[in-house]
């Protein structure tokens, strides 16, 4: 084991896609470590492999080269101690929220009564109770997404990856999801990696602000934020966030000129 | 929130009152024609023998030989297509071992396998149902395909990512979510069998709506033929409605509707 405190280890990662004839490199050699109750947000142009950093850790796609390490193991496949959100809910729409919450705990064995039980604790925890016997089709965007946080909380993972989950919803509903989020973490403190292409949100949430860039996908830049600060309106609205904002800004929108060069000497390498 | 209600009440009530008016002018034409010379029945002469028909029970006893035929074949015939598609839509290599099959005997109309069903099973009951059978499964088992392999894979890795094996993947989300096509593969698959059986009826038979309606052609029954007609037109419609229904009520978690 190199770091006996990384929670998740991603180490020299690379994945490429055939396309036909040609292959994509999606991402090139992409290390990135970690630690317990870490909340890491991962933000970065369109196309830069964001998804598939995610995949891969979620065990939905392996790697080409390199490995993925959760708890010191290598990830084969999906697990319980990772929960995944997706930026389209993923909800089942032939089951209500109670039974969404609940699938989860019935691929796992959970008795009814337990399992019951438990559905009822999340549903509340997103504020869903009126609504946990109404199909996906009769919610809002954000009621969805709320149902897809306590169906991937349901079955207590200690990490939780998300893929732009907020990416759809209009920004009221997103900054009300996002305290949500962070309460919620604040109470129960699982890691999380969290992917957003919006770069207030990327500095809002995190303690550390991963920015990457595209062809071929990989890590450009790192932000760190101070944990100790309270995530609320004043710290939205004060001129720290606007200075990392800046920073993390410029990260993710002035990148050609040094992207087009680092490409031309990884190729050179290659 | 009244107006709009009473209005989308008042939209959903227009269509049958234009529905109803279209029949009554309809059967107004028919009565027209025939009285006008047409070589027709009146809609009088029909009621009449229909009346005939069904007091001396020989519409009721066609009718359920032919319901009879038709429910078996396309209960056969769904019972087959449903897991040949689901096998083909979940496993490509099935699907490059059936494929092929499917997409030649479907372009050959089950009628005209009649012939050789007649010379390979007899007379009997056995090749109409078969014919009834390969109509049903052939449209079932398109759509049953279709419907697996357009399954969200989103949904396919939410389940994996809650801890779900290809068993319960199957069973709890590829099976509810190609139920909508499954359900009109069915419906097709019905109309395919209902239009083969008068066909199959037609060619050797001693009972059901195809028989009688040829038996009258020997006779220049026309009232007959159309007491026929009409009923094969009336049970077709019902039986649609009935999978319609289900339809509704098995999908109604579908998104605009
Ligand atoms: N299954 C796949 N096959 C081929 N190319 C893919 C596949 N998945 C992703 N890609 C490509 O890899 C790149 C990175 O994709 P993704 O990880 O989804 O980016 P992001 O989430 O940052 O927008 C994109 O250019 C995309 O087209
Ligand atoms: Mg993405």
């Amino acid at each position: 084991m190199t770091t006996k405190t990384a929670k998740i280890s991603v180490q020299g990662v690379t994945k490429i896609f055939a396309l036909g004839r040609e292959t994509f490199t999606a991402l090139d050699n992409v290390s990135l470590d970690i630690a317990d109750h870490e909340f890491v947000t991962v933000v970065g142009p369109s196309g830069c492999g964001k998804s598939t950093l995610m995949n891969i850790l979620a065990g939905l796609e392996t790697p080409t080269a390199g490995r993925a390490l959760v708890d010191g193991s290598p990830v084969l496949g999906p697990g319980p101690e990772r929960g995944v959100i997706f930026q389209q809910y993923a909800l089942f729409p032939w089951l209500t929220v109670r039974q969404n919450v609940e699938f989860g705990l019935r691929t796992s064995g959970v008795p009814k009564g337990e399992r019951r039980r438990r559905a009822e604790h999340f549903i509340e925890q997103v504020g869903l109770e009126r609504f946990a016997d109404a199909l996906p089709k009769t919610l809002s965007g954000g009621m969805r997404q709320r149902c897809a946080i306590a169906r991937a909380y349901a079955v207590d993972p200690s990490i939780l990856l998300m893929d732009e989950p907020f990416g759809a919803l209009d920004a009221l509903t997103r900054v009300k999801l996002q305290e949500q989020l962070l309460h919620t973490w604040s109470q129960n403190k699982r890691t999380v990696l969290f992917i957003t292409h919006d770069v207030d949100e990327a500095v809002f949430l995190a303690t550390r602000v991963i920015v990457m860039a595209a062809r071929p996908g990989r890590i450009y830049d790192v932000i760190e934020v101070d944990p100790a600060i309270e995530r609320n309106e004043e710290f939205r609205l004060s001129s720290e966030f606007a200075a990392l904002r800046k920073r993390v800004w410029h990260s993710v929108y002035h990148q050609e000129g040094r992207t087009a060069f680092q490409s031309a000497s990884h190729s050179s390498t290659a | 929130m009244t107006a709009p209600e009473r209005q989308s009440a008042g939209r959903r009530k227009l269509p049958l009152i234009l529905n109803a008016v279209s029949v009554l002018l309809g059967i107004a034409i028919w009565w027209v024609l025939a009285t006008a010379g047409f070589k027709l029945p009146t809609p009088l002469e029909v009621v009449s023998r229909a009346g005939t028909l069904i007091g001396n029970g020989t519409l009721g006893e066609d009718a359920v030989a032919s319901l009879t035929r038709v429910l078996i074949g396309f209960a056969l015939g769904t019972a087959a297509a449903i897991p040949v598609g689901f096998l083909m839509g979940w496993y490509s290599v099935l699907r490059g071992l059936i494929e092929p099959w499917i997409q030649f005997f479907r372009t050959i109309p089950p009628l005209a396998i009649i012939p050789l069903a007649v010379v390979v099973m007899g007379i009997d009951e056995t090749p109409k149902i078969f014919v009834i059978f390969l109509a049903a499964f052939l449209a079932c088992v398109i759509s049953t395909f279709q419907g697996v392999v357009n399954v969200d894979r989103t949904l396919i890795n939410a389940a994996r990512v809650l801890g779900a094996k290809d068993v319960t993947i199957f069973a709890r989300v590829v099976v509810p979510a190609s139920t909508p096509f499954i359900l009109v593969g069915m419906r097709v698959g019905l109309g395919s069998a209902w239009a083969t059986l008068v066909a199959a009826e037609l060619i050797a038979a001693q009972q059901g709506l195809g028989y009688r309606m040829q038996n009258a052609q020997l006779y220049y029954d026309l009232p007959t033929i159309f007491v026929g007609l009409i009923s094969i037109g009336i049970l077709g419609l019902l039986m649609d409605r009935v999978l319609l229904l289900a339809e509704r009520k098995l999908t109604g978690w579908q998104e605009r509707r």
